[in-house]
This record gives C-alpha cells, structure tokens and sequence, in this order.
C-alpha cells in the first residue's frame, strides 16, 4: 500500500507537465462548480429575500369576521412549531386620507411592533427622521402618499371611512418598501388604533408569521400548525401564493445541478483517458515491477492512488480558482448579488471531484492488473 | 549435488485456440543443480526465451510442470506465483528495466519494499554492499536514468540479488553492452555465484560467453539440441 502510493507519487511527479495539465483539468471543473453553485445559491437567496423577506410568509385569518381571543391563538401556534422565527397578530382595515382637497383610498395596518418588525424590518425602511406610531392616533406612511397628499412629517391627516367615521392622525413618519403598491397605500400604526376606530373590542384581523424554513412553509401548515387550530381559519403560504417563483427557483436549481453533473462526468472522462495512456506509457515499469512480483492488487493501487492524487490536488486548486473567480465577479462585474461561499458545498465539491478522479481511475487500474509481463518484456 | 529446479515434458503452444497455433517448446526435461552457473544458448526463434519465461513462472506451459524443490509450480495461484517469483527468483533483463523514476538505491530495494517487510538497517546494509560488489557505491543516488547503459545493468544485477534469491535468471544480460562491460559484467556474476551461492541460468548468443560457464545448454526448434557440462 505504501509502496504504491509512493509509485503512484513518482510516477506522477516524473511526468510533470503531463500531470499539471491533469490537475488543471480537474481544477478547471471544480472552479466551475464553485462558481456555478454559488452564484446560483446567491441568487435565489437574494430572489427569496427580496420577495418574501419582508412579508408575512404564513398567514391566519377568520373568514368575514375578527380573531378574537388571539393571544392564546399566538401563543398556540408558536409552540406548535420549531420552524416559526416570528409571529404577530395585525388588524387592518380600509379608508381614506385626506388632506385639504387631496385624497388617497389607503390600507390601515394596526401592528404589535415589538414583533412585527421582525417580519416587516420597519426600521431599516424609514426615511430619516421618522419615528414608530407607538402612541395612539399617530401613524407612518407610504413614502409615495408623503407627495400625493402634500403632507411631511408633524401634520395632521383626516381619515375617513364609510362605516367607522372620522378620526385625526399624526404623521410621524415615512416609509420606503421599493413597492408601489405598499408605498401608495400603507398606512401603518399600532393595534390600539385601529381597535380603537372599528370599536370590537381586543380583536385581530390576521395572525402574520415568518419562518427558519422558507421552503418547508407548506409541511409546517398542514403538519404542525393546521392540527391545533380550528378548521375554521385560513391558512395561507407564500408558496400558495407564489407557484411561479417556486417554478423559477427549482428551475434554477435543476439546472445549476445539470451544469454541474455535466462539468463532473466531462472531468472524469478526461482522467479517465489521461491516466489510460498512463498505464500504456508505464507498462515497462509495471510488467518489471510484476516480474519481480508486485501483486495485480498493489499494480491497481498504484494508479487508483495517482487518481485519488490528482483528485485532491485537483480539488484544492479548483477552489482556490473557483473562490477567486466569485471574488474577480463580485468585485468587477458591477452587480450587487450577495454570493453565498459556503464551506460545506465547497466540501461536498471537493469530495465529489475527489471521488470522480478515483473512479476514473478504476478501468486505468483494472487495465493494469491484467497487463502480462510477457507482453511487455517481448514488446520490449 | 541437490536439483533446484526442474523440468518435466514442457510444451509450450501459443495460439491454441486459433486456426494456426505454433508450438514452441517439446518435451523439454531439464534439472538445475544448486549453485551451479548455466548457459542457455540458441539461434533467436529457438524458443530460449520462452523457456527461460517458463523457468521465471512469468509464463505457465502448456503441458508439462515445474518443480522448485520438489514443489510444483503448476497449482499456484497468479499471486502465489508473484510471491513465489519475489522470494525465490532475480531477474537481469536485456534491457535493464529499472524503474527509471526511482534511484539506483530504491531500484535495488524494490523487490525487497514488494515483499512489504519493514526495511530494517539489516536491508539498507546489504543494499548498499551490493551497489559496492558491483561498482556503484558513489551513484547509489542517482536516477536510474542519469546512468549509463553498463552502470544500470549493474544495478539490475544488485537488485536482482537483494531478496537472497535461490535462483537468478537473466535473459541476453550484456546484450546491448559493448565487450569490454560484457567482460566485467561476466566476471561479476561468477563472482556472485562463488560468493553466494545463487544458482544462475543466463541466456546468450554469444558462444564465447558460454564457454566460461559451467554447462551449456543448447536449444534448437524447441528441443534440447546439446547439454555439455565441464
């Protein structure tokens, strides 16, 4: 075994130009994995967060009618499940704003903003200057009705609603969510407010919560969540909701998968005939070392542990490139997608190019068991 | 003197199962004495090689069997033979054949490290002495491929002796040496002969050659033609 692997080595470094190309071959495939699949982990990351980040991800409500009793409901569902990262019970309701002869329809969103915030990251979205609508009757807005309604922050706005009446807010700031329609119409403020304008005492209209598991949304409704509650609520998921961003996103991942399967048997194919022409070329040295009676088990070895070699020299420098090429993109392509390095998939592409390279050289070895040192020493 | 080595009605055919097979051996009965230093001489195309392949069990014959000490080679397995060949038998072939990515030293100990025993000072030591017997203790590092024609057949000669083997074979050693390296070469193995007592079957063309062992052995279309001891 020893003795193999060091032949494996000699051979390998008497022959150096042929074995970097070899390494480089492998390093190249590699790199390309590495790139690939972090780009692509990237992308979606970003594409998931930008979408569902910073919105409710599963959704409670009682068709036509108020949650009442939440905080048991909350407290219920949280225990149900590991995979919930926040919940927040909302109320929310529909009116207009006005401001002398402006006015906009607007959405009314009374939230708890201890844990909404969590779900919805206010903070990071208010203009400078604004604060949370913790005090009742003040409120924050949608920075687009900031000019529809020629208001800034400090004034008074009216709000108006066919059912409930009037009622005066104070604008204490703005916010910016990137979204039209949540900058047109959001009207955000604390739960009080909203209770307070719709008189039915301590109610909720949605119980809003955000998951560790995105993807595993639907598994968490239909087996934690749904079993404890009544059947009379609705849930909803974001996946439910979003089939064609999750067609997208498997999509995507399929064939990321394809490139990188493709680079993998294109790199093993290309071991596999280097290391072919390999035993031809040492056949000298192996019918000798068999005539003087190395067993056909060792003579396989020796070429299994040149590929095991070029495997990991192959996989070390394929990373090093690959994580070189992820910076040279981030650094010089002048777009902003985060890219995901993570060290298990940069672990799991190392063993796979690893592996590849051993079983590529399994027909190399096997050739070389059968190798007869009578062919050699005739041929010469 | 006790039989080392003998042979019992070998055939050797090759392309049996083809529409013109070519037998190459017929009954050959042989018996090597212990230490004794044997010349296997014939045209090319006599099958002296062949015999000496069969002799080294690198080929199996046809028909017939081999006996190592009384022990026939007939029933052992590819990997029984290997082990048997590492033990028992050296080789010097025509052209050398060391493992050129390897050292002088290294190739010597080569069919030791394949023996996979430990390699003790014991080993080191008679490496080394056998790269002085034969006149390479200053290249002992070297590349094998950074020697000479002769400097490397000696060291063939040194590795084929590191394992104390019964028996060493060697096929047109001096083949491609010019005379005078013949000469010191020839000079070299009787010395070996003398001072460990292996038994050498040594295969040439060159009758002169012949006439300084102790038997030879002609083979002629596949049979013993001659077989004259002094």
């Amino acid at each position: 075994m020893k003795l193999a692997f060091q032949i494996a080595k000699r051979f390998l470094l008497a022959s150096k130009r042929q074995t970097l190309v070899i390494i480089l071959g492998i390093a190249v495939g590699v790199s390309v994995q590495v790139f690939i699949g972090s780009l692509i982990a990237g992308l979606q990351a970003s594409l998931v967060n930008t979408t569902i980040g910073s919105r409710s991800q599963i959704t409670i409500t009682l068709e036509d009618e108020y949650i009442t009793d939440y905080q048991n409901l909350v407290t219920l569902i949280d225990n149900s499940s590991d995979n919930i990262r926040v919940i927040s019970p909302t109320l929310t309701s529909n009116g207009s704003l006005i401001n002398n002869d402006n006015s906009e329809s607007i959405l009314l969103r009374g939230f708890e903003f201890s844990t909404a915030d969590e779900i919805y990251k206010f903070e990071e979205k208010f203009i400078p200057g604004s604060e949370f609508p913790n005090a009742l009757n003040e409120v924050a807005l949608g920075l687009n009705l900031k000019e529809n309604l020629g208001i800034d922050i400090g004034d008074d706005v009216e709000f108006l609603s066919g059912i409930y009446g009037n009622q005066t807010f104070k604008v204490v700031g703005f916010f910016d969510f990137g979204v039209n329609e949540i900058n047109n119409t959001w009207v955000i403020t604390g739960l009080d407010t909203v209770q307070n304008i719709i008189n039915e005492g301590n109610v909720v209209s949605n119980i809003e919560m955000q998951l560790n598991e995105v993807f595993d949304a639907e598994d968490i409704t239909k087996l934690e969540i749904e079993t404890g509650i009544s059947s009379n609520f609705k849930v909803t998921t974001w996946i439910s909701e979003n089939q064609s961003l999750l067609t997208g996103l498997q999509g995507q991942s399929t064939s990321s998968l394809m490139i990188q399967v493709f680079v993998i048997v294109s790199v093993v194919l290309g071991i596999s005939s280097t290391l072919a022409i390999t035993v031809l070329q040492k056949s000298k040295q192996l019918g000798i070392l068999k005539a003087m009676g190395i067993q056909d088990g060792d003579a396989s070895l020796i070429f299994l542990f040149e590929g095991m070699l070029l495997g990991v020299f192959g996989a070390i420098l394929g990373i090093l490139l690959g994580v070189g090429l992820l910076y040279a993109f981030t650094t010089f392509s002048g777009t902003d997608i985060p890219i995901s390095i993570n060290a298990g998939f940069l672990a799991l592409s190392a063993g796979i190019a690893i592996a590849a390279s051993m079983i590529a050289a399994l027909s190399p070895a096997i050739k070389s068991s059968k190798l007869s040192v009578i062919e050699v020493i005739r041929n010469g | 003197m006790a039989s080392i080595l003998s042979l019992r009605k070998v055939c050797k055919t090759y392309g049996e199962n083809t529409k013109n097979p070519t037998k190459v051996l017929f009954d050959v009965d042989l018996e090597f004495e212990e230490s004794s230093f044997n010349a296997i001489i014939g045209q090319s195309g006599s099958g002296k090689s062949t015999l000496l392949n069969i002799v080294g069990s690198l080929d199996r014959p046809t028909t017939g069997d081999i006996l190592f000490k009384n022990e026939s080679l007939a029933k052992l397995s590819k990997n029984d033979l290997a082990a048997f060949r590492n033990r028992s038998l050296g080789f010097i072939f025509q052209f050398h054949y060391l493992l050129p990515e390897f050292t002088a030293l290294e190739n010597v100990l080569m069919p030791y490290r394949i023996s996979k025993q430990p390699i003790t000072d014991e080993v080191m030591n008679r490496a080394n002495e056998l790269l002085d017997i034969v006149g390479l203790g200053n290249f002992k590092n070297k590349l094998a491929t950074n020697l000479s024609g002769g400097q490397q057949q000696r060291v063939a000669i040194a590795r084929s002796l590191i394992n104390n083997p019964a028996i060493v074979l060697a096929d047109e050693p001096t083949g491609n040496l010019d005379s005078d390296t013949t000469e010191k070469v020839y000079e070299l193995l009787r010395e070996i002969n003398q001072k460990f007592k292996t038994t050498f079957i040594i295969i040439t063309h060159d009758r002169t050659v012949a006439e300084k062992t102790d038997r030879v052995i002609e083979i002629k279309d596949g049979r013993v033609y001659l077989d004259i001891s002094k």
